[in-house]
């Protein structure tokens, strides 16, 4: 049993998500950066899509009542057990009665903390996943609250194993994130692409998990911002009459009826979601072969290299 | 029809520039024929007014394998594939101005009697389009063209679940408390979306929805069923 002491501002429950459902509105949900969040649970011997928890800019504090492991990826926070200093990106063994804090990010804005066995919590619509807006899966459909306890399941402790330094995801610096133009380019001016792939974009304060809001040169439609409403992919880079990019991820709507310039690759998602508010990113178009050649290459990273380098 | 690229894990299939039931038909035949064939690599698809989103596995197939597979289903994209259509009945409260609070002022601006946008409005039939933007919200056409009517000048800020709401050529029912500029008519006592249930989502894309007005006393009675978890949706 986990008791939250503090939850820090949305700590919510998530696995991989909540998927068939976007026909009826829902969105799949999920961590926002999915690569943390597999190597967290890899780290103390779960399955990929053991439900665990997402924290947003601070860490929530914490106390078990029995032995397990944990280990907390993502965002760079700093991280006690017992008042000890503790480590990211590697198996940390709790004894019954420790008490872990995280604090505030120095880098990034997610970090996820897997627990062995995962949370113990009902799967809804094929998911544990929270989706907030919905008040679905998760504890009860919410962020977690001060005094809510949490159960995992069983499981054996872990063999303690870390992530290389080397391999750790680097979220400080202005990443370049990869897109395929479309599927609306064409009601874009040349200029307007021109704007959007040429310069660097301010994360915006008001950014959630529904969608990445972002502030750079005015992305100028052709004609008209409207559209016939359709399916809004994930990644997809929505540009509203006032030119200012927004990109979709995994909390935003099914559909809706705003251009969409480009699409941001799926392996890129995660990088997205680490970009602080005040921090910048830039766009470097990839055509669809080029994006899946890239998908490959960050699955054999994630499937070798880092299994590799694991010790 | 066209393929346009949805980034790596989704391909949009694009028809006719245009809102009907002829073409949203074809899109949710093509989708049907998708789910029964079980197309390699498919994820899930979202249907919209005139355009499929199938979301896919590019580990499992490629972009053009995948359009050429969607393409050879094309021919057989019609009405004549999809399995009968559901029924549904949804009980509205239009004379409650609690509920439907812009019904007088739509009446007024719409050169009729309260009764008589009641009427025109609950003896029409309705098609679900499709199910989008928020969880279980219905696009729906069938509004009667004598209730064709411009937004609300300045949109709420809260609408509550439930309203029943007309504005353009639509008709809308909102799933959850949102904000919305739909002159809202009524209000169902069910719930569109409904997170704690065992089926959270009432209507489905292609579902047809009929109105049956009621008053306060039956709209309270239904809302307690539902409250209850007692009350079952008449479903044809």
């Amino acid at each position: 049993m986990i008791r939250l002491l503090d939850p820090g501002p949305q700590t919510t429950i998530q696995d991989l998500g909540r998927f068939g459902q976007l026909r009826y509105g829902i969105p799949p949900s999920g961590p926002v950066d999915r690569l943390a969040f597999v190597l967290a649970n890899r780290l103390v011997g779960n399955p990929d899509g053991a439900a665990a928890l997402e924290c947003t800019l601070i860490g929530p504090g914490f106390e078990v009542d029995g032995p397990g492991a944990i280990a907390v990826t993502g965002a760079d926070m700093p991280v006690t057990v017992d008042g000890r200093e503790a480590p990211g990106w590697t198996t940390l063994v709790l004894r019954p009665g420790d008490v872990v804090k995280l604090g505030p990010a120095r880098v990034g804005v997610r970090s996820y903390i897997a627990f062995s066995g995962g949370l113990d919590v009902p799967s809804v619509m094929g998911s544990r996943s929270t989706y907030l807006r919905g008040r679905l899966g998760g504890l009860e459909g919410r962020a977690l609250r001060k005094e809510d306890r949490l159960r995992v399941f069983a499981a054996p402790m872990p063999r303690p194993r870390r992530v290389a330094r080397r391999a750790v995801p680097a979220y400080g610096s202005e990443p370049t994130i990869r897109v395929v133009l479309g599927p609306q380019a064409d009601r874009f001016t040349r200029a307007g692409v021109g704007a959007l792939l040429g310069n660097a974009y301010e994360m915006l304060p008001q950014s959630d998990r529904m969608g990445a809001r972002l502030s750079g040169e005015r992305i100028t439609h052709s004609r008209g911002h409207d559209i016939i409403s359709d399916g809004i992919a994930l990644g997809a880079i929505q540009v509203p009459g006032d030119g200012q990019p927004i990109i979709l991820l995994v909390d935003r709507q099914s559909t809706g009826g705003y251009t969409k310039v480009a699409t941001v690759c799926s392996f890129d998602i995660g990088r997205v979601g680490q970009v602080r508010p005040g921090q910048s990113l830039r766009f470097r178009a990839v055509t669809v072969d080029e994006a899946h050649r890239l998908l490959r290459e960050a699955d054999a990273v994630l499937e070798t290299g880092f299994r590799e380098e694991i010790a | 029809m066209r393929f346009l690229p949805a980034g790596d894990l989704a391909v949009l299939a694009e028809f006719d520039e245009e809102i009907s039931v002829e073409v949203n038909t074809r899109v949710r035949a093509l989708e049907f024929l998708i789910q029964q064939k079980a197309l390699t690599g498919v994820v899930e698809t979202v249907p919209t007014f005139r355009a499929l989103l199938v979301y896919y596995d590019p580990r499992a197939v490629g972009y053009d394998a995948l359009c050429a597979a969607i393409t050879e289903l094309l021919p057989q994209a019609t009405t004549a594939v999809l399995p009968p259509s559901r029924l549904v009945e949804l009980p509205c409260c239009y004379d409650d101005p609690e509920l439907g609070f812009d019904l007088a002022p739509a009446a007024e601006r719409l050169g009729l009697s309260t009764a008589e946008l009641v009427r025109l409005h609950s003896m029409a039939e309705y098609l679900v389009y499709f199910i989008g933007f928020t969880p279980g919200l219905p696009y729906m056409t069938g509004m009667p063209d004598r209730l064709q009517i411009a937004r609300l000048d300045t949109p709420r800020v809260r609408v509550p679940a439930g309203s029943v709401g007309i504005g353009g050529i639509q008709c809308c029912v909102y799933s959850v408390e949102s904000p919305g500029g739909f002159w809202v008519l009524g209000r169902t006592p069910l719930r569109l979306y409904d997170p704690d249930a065992p089926e959270p989502i009432l209507l489905r894309p292609g579902d047809r929805v009929s109105f049956r007005a009621i008053d306060r006393r039956e709209y309270d009675r239904i809302a307690a069923q539902v409250d209850a978890r007692s009350y079952r949706p008449v479903i044809a």
